[in-house]
């Protein structure tokens, strides 16, 4: 039996938000009504198409062509064992989540210190006793957005992870979602609500893993709010099966003073979309925005930023790195808009390539729109081969072609990973670029060291 | 048998002919001082025998310890001990100079069937070298080259040979752009280097750095040929007449 259909667009999640309708009797009446709200705005907009400026480089056809089901409840499958490889040591809490269900029996959860909550959004939802009506989806434009949309019609289970006022949390909390193998293409819709408030420090780490082969669509929305002077770490961590659909959404809303880091890393899948969408809401915020993608065969990997200066005096720093090979595909689309109030704004955007092969592609585009006079945006974005040069010179000195490939590879993806703050989450993250990265060299063109056209285009503004 | 027997070498970059038939031969504890106006071919020849593929060899042999140099590739060069100081030193960001010699140090160990060596180790026999060089500590934990002056990367260079204990060693002018103090420093380096088992190549314009490293042979390079070949004294020559008067020998050889 197929299970690939041609269909267009909305029509064919009906069936399973009626499924999630029914089954979803334990959730307030106000999210119900948001839910309903998302399915119509879902309905409406359809999935992007590249006429959207959006979505310019990156054809969604292969998800709205896809028939997805919601995994079925019952138990997962999925035993202790099987997770233990995938802990990172020093961390506060590991919750586990297996096709879009929280597990608790396969989480960590020792006694957290006071003032510090992480659980399951599904949980939380049903105890609701007002709270995350105030908070969730409150900040996400649902117009115009179908994926967010789509998370927030079909919200079920995620992370809710709440730091009260004034409590430092050094250890990160691990959020793993792990999906399984189906028949079927499963389709999961995480919801993570973040809430640091006034004064807290929290590093979260955001990793999606597959456990099997099988075609799946992830499509996460996490919701980060960061309070008055809280300082909080995002670490989104994809490696997913090649054959995978991932969609992420990190929408960060950060208050007066809020200082936010948010690191990406696409190390998997077939086509994944990663959208960072911080909005400076009051004065003196700094935001960190750093990425790494690496991607081979014909994997597409799009990166799109929407940094939204609405108060004075807020610093953003946006770089991504990408290394492509084989048939790969990477989009990097930067776009920063400068409010009329958003005066003495500090943003920079910085975009580093390197193509491997002849078929790897990148777009990179600079969308800037500034609306105050008194402001510094800069931008610049560099393609390029790997330095014949640098590469000749460690091998003059008895390295390789493949150690001294994988050297300089690994310092363009160490200007990523060393804007982690070194500790347990670094070293985890390093260890799976190194891993990430040896694949690629194996695929490369080695025994070709002779001298190549720099095709490359190489620009850099300011304005 | 020398160590390294040249034969006939002609090379070409770009199509155009760069070396037109070199003959020379090193033997172990000799040092040559190999000097030529601009453009002669001096750096070609070192980049040719460091095995960059960009030159291309047409004609010739080249053998080192009388195994077939042109057939090896860079790093195998370098693992059978031959060490290019280059005119250029290239930066590489994102990776420590002790990373990246402990790395090429083992991956030549490993060639000749040796036990790597830890950071441990390492360490203080990389901090030795650097203090016979006189390049601060600091150095060693910042990416290769990256920011360094002129100077500091032509010391630095002589660092990598001095770890790395190659049988032959070509600088290529290593001199070139030190001042004073800098030139005393990296002679003295060398200096501590010559031994009865290697043998050193310095390309160099100035008499200036062979009257604090003396060499056995001094050779002159022009249009792609060797055109005369001489012992200490020639480089005094050439400092007092310059290369004019060899023109007509040149002229001769074309
Ligand atoms: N990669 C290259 N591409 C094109 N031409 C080259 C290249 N390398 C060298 N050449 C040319 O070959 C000739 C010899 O250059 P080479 O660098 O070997 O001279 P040299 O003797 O080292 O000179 P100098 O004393 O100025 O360092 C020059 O005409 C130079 O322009
Ligand atoms: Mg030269």
């Amino acid at each position: 039996m197929s299970t690939m259909t041609q269909t267009s667009g909305a029509g064919t999640y009906l069936d399973a938000f009626s499924e999630l309708e029914q089954r979803g009797s334990k959730q307030p009446e106000w999210l119900r009504s948001l839910r309903q709200e998302a399915f119509a705005s879902f309905c409406d907009t359809g999935f992007p198409t590249i006429k959207d400026e959006a979505w310019r480089f990156t054809s969604v056809a292969p998800i709205s062509q896809t028939v997805f089901s919601l995994p079925e409840a019952g138990p997962s499958g999925v035993t202790r064992a099987e997770v233990e490889a995938f802990r990172i040591d020093g961390t506060a809490c590991s919750l586990v989540f297996v096709n879009g269900r929280f597990a608790p029996e396969l989480s960590d959860q020792p006694k957290l210190a006071a003032g510090v909550h992480a659980g399951s959004l599904g949980e939380a939802l049903a105890g609701d006793t007002g709270a995350l009506e105030l908070q969730l989806g409150l900040k996400l434009a649902l117009q115009n957005d179908a994926f967010s949309s789509l998370n927030t019609a079909f919200i079920e289970d995620g992370a809710c992870i709440r730091i009260a006022r004034g409590t430092v949390l050094e250890a990160p909390i691990h959020l793993l979602f792990l999906s399984t193998g189906a028949e079927e293409p499963l389709m999961f819709h995480h919801r993570n609500l973040i809430v640091a408030e006034a004064n807290t420090q929290v590093g979260i780490v955001e990793e999606h893993i597959s456990l099997a082969d099988g075609v799946t669509f992830s499509n996460v929305v996490t919701e980060l709010i960061a309070a008055e002077n809280a300082v909080a770490s995002h670490y989104m961590i994809e490696r997913k099966n090649r054959q995978s659909f991932h969609v992420a959404t990190l929408r960060i809303q950060q208050e007066r003073s809020a200082n936010v880091s948010s690191h990406s890393f696409l190390l998997g899948g077939a086509l994944v979309r990663n959208n960072v969408h911080p909005v400076f809401a009051g004065e003196g915020g700094e935001c960190l925005i750093n990425g790494l993608f690496i991607g081979e065969d014909r994997q597409h990997l799009d990166n799109y930023m929407l940094v939204e200066h609405a108060s004075p005096r807020c610093n953003s720093h946006q770089y991504y790195n990408g290394i492509l090979n084989d048939h790969a595909h990477g989009v990097f689309h930067g776009r920063i808009i400068v409010h009329k109030d958003a005066q003495k704004t500090d943003s920079k955007q910085t975009n580093r390539n390197l193509l491997l092969s002849d078929d790897a592609q990148i777009d990179t585009k600079p969308q800037l729109e500034i609306y105050a006079d008194d402001v510094k945006c800069t931008h610049g974005a560099t393609i390029g081969q790997m330095d014949d040069n640098a590469l000749f010179y460690l091998r003059s000195r008895g390295l390789d072609e493949n150690a001294a490939r994988s050297l300089l590879l690994f310092a363009f993806a160490g200007e990523c990973t060393g804007r982690i703050k070194p500790g347990p989450v670094r070293a985890h993250i390093e260890k799976l670029v190194r891993r990430a990265l040896p694949k690629i060299i194996a695929n490369g063109e080695a025994g070709d060291g002779g001298e190549r056209e720099d095709k490359g285009r190489n620009w850099e503004e300011v304005g | 048998m020398a160590m390294l027997e040249i034969r006939n070498l002609h090379a070409r970059v770009n199509k155009q002919e760069i070396l037109k038939g070199i003959n020379l031969d090193i033997n172990a504890g000799e040092v040559h001082s190999l000097m030529g106006p601009n453009g002669s071919g001096k750096s070609t020849l070192a980049q040719v025998l460091a095995r960059r593929e960009t030159y291309e060899v047409t004609e010739g042999e080249v053998l080192f310890n009388g195994k077939d140099l042109l057939a090896m590739k860079p790093e195998e060069a370098a693992c059978e001990g031959l060490f290019i100081a280059f005119q250029y030193p290239v930066e590489v960001p994102g990776i420590s100079n002790s990373y990246f010699l402990r790395a090429a140090l083992n991956a030549q160990r490993k060639y000749r069937g040796e036990e790597p060596i830890d950071a441990i180790d390492f360490i203080p026999l990389l901090k030795e070298k650097m203090k016979l060089l006189e390049m601060d500590e600091r150095f060693q934990s910042r990416a290769i080259n990256e920011g360094f002056s002129g100077g500091e990367k032509k010391r630095n260079e002589i660092v990598q040979m001095a770890v790395l204990n190659p049988s032959l060693a070509i600088l290529d002018e290593t001199d070139s752009g030190l001042d004073i103090d800098a030139l005393k420093i990296v002679s003295q380096g060398v200096n501590a280097m010559r031994s009865p088992d290697r043998a050193i190549v310095m390309v160099t314009h100035y008499q200036r750095l062979l009257d604090y490293i003396v060499p056995d042979f001094v050779h002159v390079l022009a249009g792609g040929k060797i055109v005369k070949s001489g012992g200490a004294e020639l480089a005094l020559e050439l400092e007092r007449e310059g290369y004019g008067w060899i023109e007509p020998a040149l002229a001769g050889a074309r």
